[in-house]
C-alpha cells in the first residue's frame, strides 16, 4: 500500500495542475487586476512606473470605491441572486418529483427517462434560447394563445418577450437537468427497505416521504442547488436575449466592462465580487447538506 | 371448546406468474410462542412474511389476528413489526429518533417517547448508545437497535426475517441466547424465519418445516427431529440415515422392514401407521448409531458389520462413514470423551454398528 502513495499523486497531477493554470492563477490575476488602471485603449495599465530611474507601483483601491460609491451594483447583486435563488427553487419544485419518479420506475424505462432529460444538451445552447425567443416573440404562437384568451376574458394583452417571466422560464428551462441529474444520483441510491421499515412502524405516505426520502435527498438537493444557482449568477446570455432592459444581471455588465467599456480593472472588481458569492454559497450549501446529514 | 390462536393463517396462496410461491398455507400460532419457519432457500418464507406484514397480498385465503381478518389492512395500520435482515435502521437517525420513530408515528407525548426510549435501550444493554448514529455501530449493536425499536410501542406480532446471518457464528449464538431470554421477558409471540435448522431447533417453541411453498410438517423441535414426517423433512433437520425398503409385517407398534439389500430390521413402538407391503425409509440419526470393532449386540438390537470409508474429526466427536456389505453408505457418530484418545478406527477398518428397536422411525413420503 504504502508504495503505492506515490502513485495516486501522479494521478492527481494533471487535474490539479489544471486548476492551478485556469482556475486559480486566473483569479489572481484578476484580483490583482481589480487594483490596476485601465488602460487609455482598454486592456490595463502598467502596474509600474518609472519616475527617475526608480520603479514604483502604480496601484489604486479606485475600482472598489467605484463599487460602492452607488448602490446600482449591489441592486445588480440582489437582482441577480433572486434570479438565482427563484431559478433554484423552481427547478427543485420541478425536478424533485421528476427525479424521483424515473429513481423509482423500472430499471428498462429509467434509461429513457434520463436519456430525454438530457436530450436537450444534444441541441447548442444559443439555439436553444433563439427557439424561446421564437416562442416568446409576440407574433410567436404562445403569446397569440395568451393574448387570445385574455381577450376572451376582456382583459388586456401581455408581451412575454423581453419580461422577467421569459427570463425565468428560460433560465429554468435550461437549467432543470443539472437539478435533475443529481437529485436523480442520490434518490436511486436510497434503500427501498428503509421506507417498508417505516411504513411497518405505523409510517403513512406523507411521513414517509418527509422523514425518510426527504433528509436522506438533501445532499443531493445541495448539489443540485449548487449546479443551478452558480451559473444562474453569473449568466449574461439569456438576459441578454431575452431580458430586455429589466433584465440586466450582474453577469451582462461584467461583460459590458470587458467587451464594450474596456475597462477591464472595474470588470475585474465585478468578477471578483461574484466568484466570492458563489464561493461563498457552495460552502454554505455544503455546511448545510453536511448538518443535515447528521455529522 | 379451541382456544383462538392469536394469528390464523388460512389457505393463503401466492402465485408469480405460473410460479406457485405459496401453496394453500395454513398456521395457528398462539400467544406468547417463538415460532419458527424453516425450510431451504426459495421455499417461499419471506413471501409467507411480507403477506403477514402487509407488504404484499395473498391471491388466496385469509389472515386472522385475534379472529379478525387483516388483509385489508395496509402495513401501517397492522400491529405487527418486522425486523428487516439488513436491519434498516434510518441512518439519517440517531439510535434513539430510531427507537422513538414507531412511538412518534403513534403520536406519543415527547417525554413519554423519552422514557421509553431509554426503557428499551435498556432491555438490549445499549443504554450508553442512545446519541450515536447507526452507522458506528458494530453488526450485533445494529441488530440489537431494530429489535428495540420493533418492540418500543409492544406489538402483537414480531416478524423476523433471518435477523442473525449477518453475523458471524460465535455473535450468532450469543443473539440466540439473547433473543430467547427477551422473548421469554416481554412475552411478545416472535415469527422467525431462518433456513439454519439447529437455529431453529435451538430457539423455537415449534417450528413449522416447509418445501417448495407448502408447510410440510409443524411440530416442537424434539418431535420434529425425532419424529420427521417425511423423507424430507428427517433428511432437512439435522443429519439422517435414511434406509430404504419394504413393510413386510406390522403388529400393533412393532414391525418389522425388509431393508433393500440388509434383511429384515425390528422396529418397536413405531408410531407410524403402515401397511404390510408399503415402501418406507426407516431415519437413524447418526447418534444414535452404535459403532464398535465388535458390536456385541442386545436382543432388540439390529446389527451390521462393514467398513470405515471415510471419517471426519470435527473436535467433540468423530463422524465415521461406514460403508455396509450392499454397498450403502451409514454415519455414525462417536464422542469423544475418553481423553487422550481420539481416533478409534481408521480407514479401512473392519467395523460393526448397531442400532436398538426404538432407535429408528419409520418414514411413508
Ligand atoms: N416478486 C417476485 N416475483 C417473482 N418471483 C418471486 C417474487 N418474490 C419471490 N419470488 C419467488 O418465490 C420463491 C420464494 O421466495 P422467498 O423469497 O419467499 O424465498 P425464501 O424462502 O425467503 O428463501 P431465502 O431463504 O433464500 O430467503 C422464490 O423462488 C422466488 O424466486
Ligand atoms: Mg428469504
Amino acid at each position: 500500500m504504502q508504495g503505492k502513495a506515490w502513485y495516486k499523486y501522479l494521478l492527481s497531477l494533471p487535474p490539479m495542475a489544471y486548476l492551478l493554470i485556469f482556475f486559480a492563477a486566473p483569479t489572481f490575476i484578476m484580483l490583482f487586476a481589480s487594483f490596476r488602471y485601465a488602460g487609455e485603449y482598454g486592456g490595463l495599465a502598467p502596474w509600474y512606473l518609472h519616475e527617475g530611474g526608480r520603479l514604483t507601483l502604480d496601484l489604486t483601491l479606485e475600482n472598489w470605491q467605484r463599487l460602492l460609491e452607488t448602490d446600482i451594483y449591489l441592486r445588480l447583486f440582489l437582482r441577480s441572486i433572486g434570479y438565482a435563488v427563484a431559478t433554484t427553487l423552481l427547478c427543485m419544485v420541478m425536478g424533485y418529483p421528476l427525479a424521483l419518479m424515473i429513481a423509482r420506475s423500472g430499471r428498462k424505462h429509467r434509461d429513457l427517462l434520463l436519456l430525454l432529460v438530457i436530450l436537450p444538451f444534444w441541441s447548442n445552447f444559443l439555439v436553444r434560447i433563439y427557439a424561446w425567443m421564437i416562442i416568446f416573440s409576440p407574433a410567436g404562437a404562445l403569446t397569440r394563445m395568451i393574448n387570445g384568451a385574455l381577450e376572451l376574458l376582456g382583459m388586456g394583452s401581455v408581451t412575454l418577450m423581453y419580461s422577467p417571466t421569459a427570463m425565468l422560464v428560460c433560465l429554468v428551462y435550461v437549467h432543470l437537468p443539472f437539478m435533475v441529474l443529481p437529485l436523480y444520483a442520490n434518490l436511486e441510491k436510497h434503500d427501498l427497505d428503509l421506507l417498508d421499515a417505516a411504513q411497518d412502524l405505523g409510517a403513512g405516505k406523507w411521513r414517509r416521504f418527509w422523514l425518510i426520502t426527504w433528509p436522506l435527498s438533501l445532499p443531493g438537493i445541495t448539489a443540485g442547488s449548487i449546479l443551478v444557482f452558480i451559473p444562474v449568477l453569473g449568466m449574461f446570455a439569456i438576459p441578454d436575449l431575452l431580458g430586455g432592459t429589466n433584465g440586466i444581471m450582474i453577469g451582462n455588465v461584467i461583460k459590458q466592462q470587458f467587451m464594450e467599456s474596456r475597462d477591464w480593472p472595474f470588470g475585474s472588481v465585478l468578477s471578483m465580487v461574484l466568484t466570492v458569492t458563489a464561493v461563498a454559497v457552495v460552502l454554505l450549501g455544503s455546511r448545510l447538506g453536511a448538518r443535515r446529514e447528521g455529522r | 371448546m379451541e382456544i383462538t390462536a392469536l394469528l390464523e393463517i388460512v389457505d393463503v396462496s401466492r402465485h408469480f406468474d405460473d410460479f406457485v410461491a405459496l401453496d394453500k398455507v395454513s398456521l395457528r400460532i398462539e400467544a406468547g410462542e417463538f415460532f419458527t419457519l424453516l425450510g431451504p432457500s426459495g421455499c417461499g418464507k419471506t413471501t409467507l412474511l411480507r403477506l403477514l406484514a402487509g407488504f404484499d397480498q395473498p391471491d388466496g385465503g385469509d389472515i386472522l389476528l385475534d379472529d379478525k381478518s387483516i388483509i385489508s389492512a395496509p402495513p401501517e395500520q397492522r400491529p405487527l413489526h418486522t425486523i428487516f435482515q439488513n436491519y434498516a435502521l434510518f441512518p439519517h437517525m440517531t439510535v434513539a429518533e430510531n427507537i422513538g420513530f414507531p412511538l412518534r408515528m403513534a403520536g406519543c407525548a415527547k417525554k413519554d417517547i423519552q422514557a421509553r426510549v431509554s426503557e428499551a435501550l435498556e432491555n438490549v444493554r445499549l443504554p450508553d448508545k442512545a446519541r450515536h448514529y447507526p452507522d458506528a455501530l458494530s453488526g450485533g449493536q445494529k441488530q440489537r437497535i431494530a429489535i428495540a425499536r420493533a418492540l418500543v410501542n409492544r406489538p402483537r406480532l414480531l416478524l423476523l426475517d433471518e435477523p442473525l446471518s449477518a453475523l458471524d457464528a460465535k455473535l450468532r449464538e450469543q443473539m440466540q441466547i439473547e433473543l430467547i431470554n427477551l422473548q421469554k421477558d416481554i412475552g411478545i409471540t416472535f415469527i422467525y424465519v431462518t433456513h439454519d435448522q439447529g437455529e431453529a431447533l435451538a430457539l423455537s417453541h415449534r417450528i413449522a418445516v416447509m418445501d417448495q411453498g407448502r408447510i410440510v410438517q409443524v411440530d416442537v423441535p424434539e418431535r420434529l427431529y425425532g419424529f420427521p414426517n417425511s423423507r424430507f423433512v428427517a433428511d432437512f433437520i439435522g443429519k439422517c440415515n435414511l434406509l430404504e425398503g419394504n413393510v413386510r409385517e406390522q403388529q400393533g407398534n412393532s414391525v418389522t422392514v425388509e431393508l433393500d439389500g440388509l434383511g429384515p430390521v425390528h422396529v418397536c413402538r413405531s408410531e407410524t401407521k403402515c401397511v404390510a407391503g408399503s415402501r418406507c425409509a426407516l431415519t437413524l440419526r447418526p447418534e444414535k448409531i452404535r459403532i464398535a470393532a465388535n458390536v456385541s449386540p442386545t436382543e432388540d438390537e439390529s446389527h451390521f458389520s462393514g467398513s470405515v470409508h471415510d471419517m471426519l474429526y470435527l473436535g467433540d466427536v468423530t463422524v465415521y462413514i461406514v460403508a455396509l456389505s450392499n454397498g450403502l453408505l451409514l454415519e455414525a457418530l462417536l464422542a469423544n470423551s475418553a481423553s487422550g484418545r481420539t481416533n478409534f478406527f481408521e480407514v479401512g477398518d473392519s467395523v460393526e454398528v448397531a442400532w436398538s428397536c426404538d432407535a429408528g422411525h419409520l418414514v411413508l413420503e
